[in-house]
């Protein structure tokens, strides 16, 4: 295991990446991307077992797919960070003829992605093709996916669920965030959920529940727990308790940071409350 | 004029199923989807002799795009099968962000094109998925004519890389295209060589402008009949040099005339060799229950239909 001091810093490091990424552009979304850091730190840098190097098929390695692409702000700088691209290429991000579009795609070729994602409820499709093409060969290595909450009011998440359990696709860990946010408003205000934990174990799936999930050590024990759970008949959903905007006082416990970007002295703000660790790009 | 021959008449989703069987015999890395259609989609054989290649996916047609898109990471080459209607509309945005865009290796097989899949009516008879799917940037987009070479064109997009949408149709028409006939993607086929009228048709509509030809040929009349399966990349430079010759065109097929082949060739037409061209296609509706032929006939696009539009393109040169 990674020393754990170490992915903290490398969680602030992040923090201080999609604040800056989003700024520089005034655009993109920060709250999720904020909330998500940790998920994103421990799976590339502590659970997922990840060759050298990028290529499409990913053939012997874990894979991950994500489903709600609009946080690619916490997706390009851990990425960037575990050496699928440079850093600096951080810079470029939402600007003209850059590899970091909007939201991720495989078009411009960024190492690292293997699907465009953006329009919502796509992923898990996605994710239990590649689980199945595993299979198909042979390969024993596993694939994980993240999913906003808000994201499963898209109906084809539904499919997926109910076809993942009927055909038992068990090297699967699919993730969701629950941070009880959309960009109208509260999850409960605009299309409740109801208990989704519950109902991932109504459709078959095995459920593990992590109750903070910007707890680094909750999440690595609740990616292990999962990943454990693995090879049993079952696919795997870990429903992960987050705050969105986590880490900057002022863009917690609201929506308000879902699609927006902070101005220059919100961003100083931002950045007194997270000090720089692993240097900025 | 060359003479085609019906060899018997077979339904264009047997050649595709004919073409899956030998695919799942020849090569390992080509897996099928299907949304509950199996027997429609004539794939029984393969899924019996490679079950572990097959994926039932039931009613629930996005979440089959989006598998067949992860599936091709790791490098099988899915192809997908429902009713074009399911296979297109239902789900665009499916289609355009997870394959199109993101330049997976999918082959999306569609059976029940258009207006003869007859009786079930409109609410399955799509004619707007051709300018649907040549509209996403990198799709490849084929519309075979007859069982043969449905059953070629399902051989050859195995070997081409890059998403592909393969139309065809339910009901038994005429088979007429040579059995051993090399399918090369993107380029027309000429059928008959004419200097009058050039007639540029694809799927179904190809044996009725044959038909056509040999009755404007008893008047007289030299038709050029172009078969055109490969609407997207389009064999433009084909379609430009038989039009020098004769000066006009009628197009013919089993779709809208917005966004359908005609247009592709009044477009290419358009930049390079402005002519006079008549649309044999439908004009801008939704169909309805009945008989393939009768609706064919009530909604011009049979022989007689074409040969009309032949007389007329022919007096506006």
């Amino acid at each position: 295991m990674a020393n754990l001091e170490e992915l903290q810093d490398l969680v602030v490091q992040v923090r201080r990446d999609i604040l800056r990424m989003v700024h520089k552009v005034n655009s993109g979304h920060p709250g999720g991307s904020l909330g998500c850091t940790e998920f994103f730190v421990a799976l590339y840098n502590e659970v997922m077992e990840l060759k050298d190097g990028f290529d499409m098929d990913g053939k012997d390695e874990d894979l991950f797919f994500l489903s709600n692409g609009h946080i690619s702000p916490v997706y390009y700088s851990v990425l960037a960070r575990r050496g699928y691209f440079s850093v600096d290429e951080l810079n470029t991000f939402r600007l003209i003829n850059s590899r970091l579009q909007g939201h991720p795609t495989t078009h411009e070729g960024l190492p690292g992605v293997r699907i465009a994602s953006g329009s919502l409820g796509q992923g898990m499709s996605v994710a239990i093709g590649a689980a199945q093409a595993k299979k198909l060969n042979g390969d024993n290595k596993l694939i994980y996916s993240l999913h906003g909450d808000g994201e499963l009011q898209e109906g084809q998440n539904w499919e997926a669920i109910m076809y993942a359990a009927g055909n038992k696709v068990d090297n699967y860990i699919a993730t969701i965030d629950l941070n009880g946010q959309q960009i109208d408003g509260s999850t409960d205000d605009v299309l409740p959920l109801g208990n989704v934990a519950e109902k991932f174990r109504v459709f078959g799936w095995d459920v593990v529940e992590v109750g903070n999930g910007n707890d680094l050590e909750q999440i690595i024990a609740g990616l292990n727990e999962a990943k454990s759970r693995t090879g049993k008949g079952k696919p795997v959903c870990i429903v992960m308790t987050t705050m969105m905007g986590n880490g900057v006082d002022f863009m917690m416990h609201t929506h308000a940071w879902h699609g927006k970007a902070p101005n220059d002295e919100q961003l100083a703000t931002a950045l007194a409350q997270n000090p720089e660790t692993l240097g900025d790009y | 004029m060359t003479k085609y021959t019906d060899q018997g008449k077979k339904d264009t989703r047997s050649g595709y199923g004919d073409g899956m069987t030998e695919l799942g015999r020849t090569n390992p890395n080509v897996v099928a989807l299907c949304a509950d259609l199996v027997g429609s989609l004539k794939i029984q054989t393969f899924i019996d002799e490679n079950p572990e290649r097959f994926f039932q996916v039931g009613i629930a047609e996005a979440n089959m795009m989006g598998i067949a898109a992860g599936l091709t990471i790791g490098g099988k080459i899915p192809f997908t099968g429902t009713f074009a209607n399911f296979s297109t509309g239902r789900v665009y945005d499916q289609i355009r962000q997870s394959i199109a865009y993101s330049d997976k290796n999918v082959k999306i097989c569609a059976s029940h094109a258009g207006i003869t899949l007859g009786e079930d009516g409109a609410t399955h008879q799509i004619l707007e998925d051709i300018g649907l799917m040549k509209m996403l940037p990198g799709m490849t987009v084929i519309n075979p004519c007859d069982f043969n070479q449905t059953k070629a064109a399902t051989l050859a997009i195995a070997e081409l890389h890059g998403p592909v949408y393969l139309r065809f149709g339910r009901p038994k028409v005429a088979n007429f295209t040579p059995v051993d006939q090399k399918f090369e993607i993107g380029k027309a086929l000429h059928l008959t060589e004419g200097t009058d009228v050039t007639i540029i048709a694809t799927g179904h509509l190809v044996w009725e402008s044959l038909i056509a030809a040999e009755a404007l040929e008893n008047q007289g009349i030299s038709a050029e009949v172009i078969n055109i399966h490969t609407i997207k990349p389009l064999d433009e430079e084909a379609i430009i040099k038989s039009v020098k010759k004769t000066g006009c065109v009628v197009s013919a097929e089993e779709h809208n005339y917005l966004g359908g082949l005609g247009e592709s060739v009044a477009r290419t037409l358009a930049s390079h060799h402005p002519t006079p061209q008549e649309f044999i296609a439908t004009q801008d509706t939704f169909g309805e229950s009945g008989t393939p032929e009768q609706l064919m006939e009530k909604y011009g696009l049979n022989n007689k239909a074409i040969e009309a539009a032949v007389l007329k393109v022919m007096k506006r040169k």
